[in-house]
C-alpha cells in the first residue's frame, strides 16, 4: 500500500497488466509523443496530461503505439484486433472527440457480439478524460458517459477515486466486452492509498462510501467526492446520508440503489453529465418504477444545466455541481412531508 | 509581383499584430491569469495574413485550436480576442469560447475549432453556400499536418470536388501534430493527396509572406472563378508548444532559436519592402509602435472587463426554445 494519484493508479494498472499479458497493447494520440520529432527524444509527453508515461520505455513500440490523429481509424483498428485477438487500450484522449469515430464504438465493437451470434469477443478498452473545472470549453469538457451507457454491448466506468480507478481499470482490461473507462481530468492529481500488487473491482457493484438513514445521494464519478463532502457537512446537522457510488453506469448495480432508497425513502442524485437523458434520469425512473412505495419525498437531481459547458471560470463554476448545491438538494428532501391523503 | 502599398501595410500590420499578440499571451499565461488552453500561432503569421490578404469579409474561413492569427488576419478585433481569451462577458463570444473557440460570422470567421478536422467539412458547407447563393465568394480551411490525416478532412477533399465547390484547403504543416512529427504520422505526401482527388497543388514557403500570397492568389483565383477546389501546402514552423506548458521536448535543442534566427516572416518582409523600397522602414517602425499599444490596451482593458454573470450561463443554447 502507497500513496498514489490517480494518475499514478492508472498508469500502474496500465503497467501491470502489461506485464501479465503481452496481448495487452496501448495506442493512442501521444501516448508516448516524440515520434517522428527532432530531438529524438522518446516518450516525450506519456499522454497529454502524463498518464502513460514510462510505458513506452518498458514496452517499447511494438505494445505502445502512437497514432496519427486519426480517431476514427485507430479506434476502429483497436476494435478490430480486440476482435481477433489482442487486448486494445486505446486512449481516446478527450471524451469529446468521440464524435470523430462513434460509428466504430457505436456501431462496430458494441455490437460485434450479439450482432455476431455470441460468436465475437471485443476485449477492447477505451480510456478518455471527462469532465468540466479545467476551462477546456465546450468541445473539451463534456461528460459524455449516458451517450456510452445508452449503447447495448457496452460497460461503462467513471472511478471516483484513484483506488477505485486501479481496481476498475484491472478489471476492464481483463473484460472480455468492450469497456469504456472515463477519468475526471479534474482528478488525476488526488490521491490516497491504493495496493501495489493488482486488484480487481468487479462491475456492477456499487461502493457505500457512507452509510446513514435520512436520505440516499447516488453519485458517479468527481461527484462521490462532492457528496461525501455534503454528507459530512449534513450529518453536524443531524441529516445522515448513504452515498452510493455505481462505480459503473453499465451495469448498473441497480440492488443497492433499490435497498438504500427502501431504508432511506429520500433520494438525491448527482450527476455531472447533461440533464436530459443522463444518469439522473435513468436512477430516478428507476426508482420511482420499482420503489414507488417506499418513497417519503420527490427525487431530486443536481446535474449542470441544459447547456454546453462554458468557457470563463464564473460560468464554469455555476454549470458544475457542486458540495453546496447537494447539500441544498438533501436538505429539501429531508424537509419535505408528504401531504396528508384526502 | 505587384502588391499595392496599401495591402503591403494592412498585411504587415496583420502579422505585427499577431506576433505582438501572441508573444503578449505567452507572457500573460504564464502568470496564471488566463484560463484554459492556449495554442500559439508565432512563427506561422505569414500563412494565415497571406491567405486572407486575398478576402473580404464575404469570404468565409474556419481555423483550428491554433485559430488567434487566422482570427487577426480574418479581421477579427483584439480587443475583443483579448477578452474572449480571458473569458471575459466584452469577449467576442462574450466569454463562453475562450481561445479555441473564438468566431466572428459576421467577418466571415466561422471559428477557431477543439477538434482536429472539424474546419474542413464546414468550410464545404460555406463553400455551397457561396455557391448556391452566388455571392461570388470562396470558403478557406486552415488545418494542419496532423488534420491533414483525419477522415473528415480527406471526404472533405473529395466533396470539395465532386460538388466543384469554390473551396481552398490550407494545409498548415508546422512538421508536427502535437508532439508527434508529421514524418511520422503523414503517410505519402500532401501533393499526391490532392492528385487523387483531381485538385490542383499549389506549395508555398510559410515563412514569406510574399510567397504565401502569390500562391493563395492563384489557388484562391482558381476556386473563385468556378473552377473547384485547391489545396495550397504552407511550409511553416511553430515557434512554441503545441499548448503554453508544452516542454517540447520532441524537438531538438537550438530548432526553435534557429527558426526566430533565421526564418522569421516579420524580419524576411521588413527586409523586403525596404530593400525594394516599397515601404519605408519608418512607416514599419509606426505600425510596430501602434501594435504594441493596441495590445497592451487590449491586455488592460480585458483584465478590467465585467466577468459574465448567472444569466449568461442559460443565455444562447438556441434561438427559441
Amino acid at each position: 500500500m502507497s500513496r498514489k494519484s490517480f494518475r499514478q493508479s492508472i498508469n500502474e494498472a496500465l503497467r501491470q497488466e502489461m506485464r501479465r499479458d503481452p496481448r495487452v497493447i496501448l495506442m493512442g494520440e501521444d501516448v508516448a509523443g516524440g515520434r517522428g520529432g527532432t530531438s529524438g527524444v522518446k516518450d516525450a509527453w506519456g499522454g497529454v496530461l502524463g498518464v502513460t508515461k514510462g510505458l513506452l520505455t518498458e514496452f517499447g513500440e511494438d505494445r505502445v503505439l502512437d497514432t496519427p490523429i486519426t480517431e476514427a481509424s485507430y479506434i476502429g483498428a483497436a476494435a478490430g484486433a480486440a476482435a481477433t485477438g489482442l487486448r486494445p487500450v486505446a486512449e481516446l484522449m478527450f471524451v469529446d472527440f468521440v464524435g470523430c469515430c462513434l460509428d466504430q464504438i457505436m456501431n462496430q465493437a458494441a455490437k460485434f457480439r450479439y450482432m455476431f451470434g455470441g460468436k465475437a469477443r471485443t476485449p477492447l478498452v477505451i480510456r478518455a478524460m471527462y469532465g468540466a473545472g479545467f476551462n477546456a470549453a465546450a468541445q473539451h469538457s463534456q461528460a459524455l458517459y449516458p451517450l456510452f451507457t445508452h449503447i447495448p454491448g457496452l460497460k461503462v466506468v467513471v472511478p471516483s477515486s484513484p483506488y477505485e480507478a486501479k481496481g476498475l481499470l484491472i478489471e476492464a482490461i481483463r473484460d472480455d466486452d468492450p469497456v469504456i473507462f472515463l477519468e475526471n481530468k479534474v482528478m488525476y492529481d488526488d490521491e490516497e492509498d491504493v495496493p501495489d500488487d493488482p486488484y480487481t473491482i468487479p462491475f456492477g457493484e456499487a461502493n457505500l462510501t457512507r452509510e446513514g438513514d435520512d436520505v440516499t445521494i447516488v453519485a458517479f464519478g468527481r461527484m462521490v467526492k462532492f457528496a461525501n463532502e455534503a454528507a459530512d457537512r449534513l450529518a453536524k446537522d443531524g441529516i445522515s446520508c448513504t452515498v452510493i457510488d455505481p462505480r459503473t453506469t453499465s451495469p448498473l448495480d441497480t440492488g443497492t440503489i433499490l435497498d438504500c432508497v427502501a431504508d432511506t425513502g429520500r433520494l438525491v442524485i448527482v450527476d455531472e453529465s447533461s440533464p436530459r437523458c443522463n444518469l439522473a434520469t435513468d436512477v430516478a425512473a428507476l426508482v420511482a418504477e420499482e420503489a414507488f412505495d417506499a418513497l417519503k419525498a420527490p427525487i431530486r437531481r443536481v446535474c449542470p444545466p441544459h447547456t454546453p459547458v462554458p468557457f470563463a471560470t464564473v460560468l464554469e463554476n455555476l454549470y458544475v455541481p457542486n458540495t453546496e448545491k447537494i447539500v441544498a438538494a438533501v436538505r429539501s428532501v429531508a424537509s419535505y412531508r408528504m401531504k396528508e391523503e384526502a | 509581383m505587384q502588391i499595392a502599398r496599401d495591402i503591403l501595410l494592412r498585411s504587415y500590420r496583420s502579422m505585427r499584430t499577431i506576433r505582438e499578440f501572441e508573444e503578449r499571451l505567452h507572457v500573460e499565461f504564464a502568470t496564471g491569469e488566463i484560463p484554459g488552453f492556449v495554442h500559439l500561432y508565432c512563427g506561422e503569421e505569414a500563412s494565415g495574413v497571406g491567405v486572407c490578404a486575398h478576402l473580404t469579409d464575404t469570404d468565409t474561413i474556419a481555423s483550428t485550436h491554433r485559430g488567434h492569427g487566422h482570427c487577426i488576419a480574418k479581421g477579427v478585433g483584439v480587443d475583443g480576442m483579448m477578452a474572449e481569451i480571458y473569458g471575459r462577458q466584452t469577449g467576442v463570444c462574450r466569454g463562453k469560447g475562450g481561445s479555441m473557440h473564438i468566431a466572428d460570422l459576421s467577418l466571415g470567421m466561422l471559428g477557431a475549432n477543439g477538434i482536429v478536422g472539424g474546419g474542413p467539412p464546414l468550410i464545404c458547407g460555406a463553400a455551397l453556400s457561396h455557391k448556391t447563393l452566388k455571392d461570388g465568394a470562396v470558403a478557406i480551411a486552415f488545418y494542419g499536418d496532423g488534420a491533414s490525416n483525419e477522415g473528415s478532412t480527406l471526404e472533405s477533399l473529395n466533396l470539395a470536388t465532386v460538388w466543384n465547390l469554390p473551396a481552398v484547403f490550407v494545409v498548415e504543416d508546422n512538421g508536427y501534430g502535437e508532439a508527434t512529427g508529421s514524418s511520422y504520422a503523414c503517410a505519402g505526401n500532401q501533393k499526391d493527396r490532392a492528385a487523387g482527388f483531381g485538385m490542383p497543388y499549389f506549395e508555398c514557403d510559410g515563412n514569406d509572406f510574399f510567397s504565401v500570397y502569390q500562391t493563395a492568389g492563384e489557388a484562391i483565383s482558381h476556386a473563385r472563378n468556378g473552377n473547384g477546389p485547391a489545396m495550397v501546402h504552407v511550409h511553416l514552423a511553430r515557434w512554441y508548444g503545441h499548448f503554453e506548458g508544452d516542454a517540447m521536448t520532441y524537438r531538438a535543442e537550438g530548432e526553435v532559436a534557429e527558426l526566430r534566427a533565421d526564418h522569421d516572416c516579420l524580419v524576411n518582409f521588413r527586409r523586403r519592402v525596404t530593400e525594394a523600397g516599397l515601404l519605408e522602414a519608418a512607416a514599419l517602425d509606426d505600425v510596430d509602435m501602434a501594435v504594441k499599444d493596441a495590445v497592451e490596451a487590449a491586455v488592460v482593458a480585458a483584465k478590467a472587463a465585467p466577468l459574465p454573470v448567472e444569466d449568461d450561463l442559460l443565455k444562447d443554447v438556441y434561438v427559441s426554445y
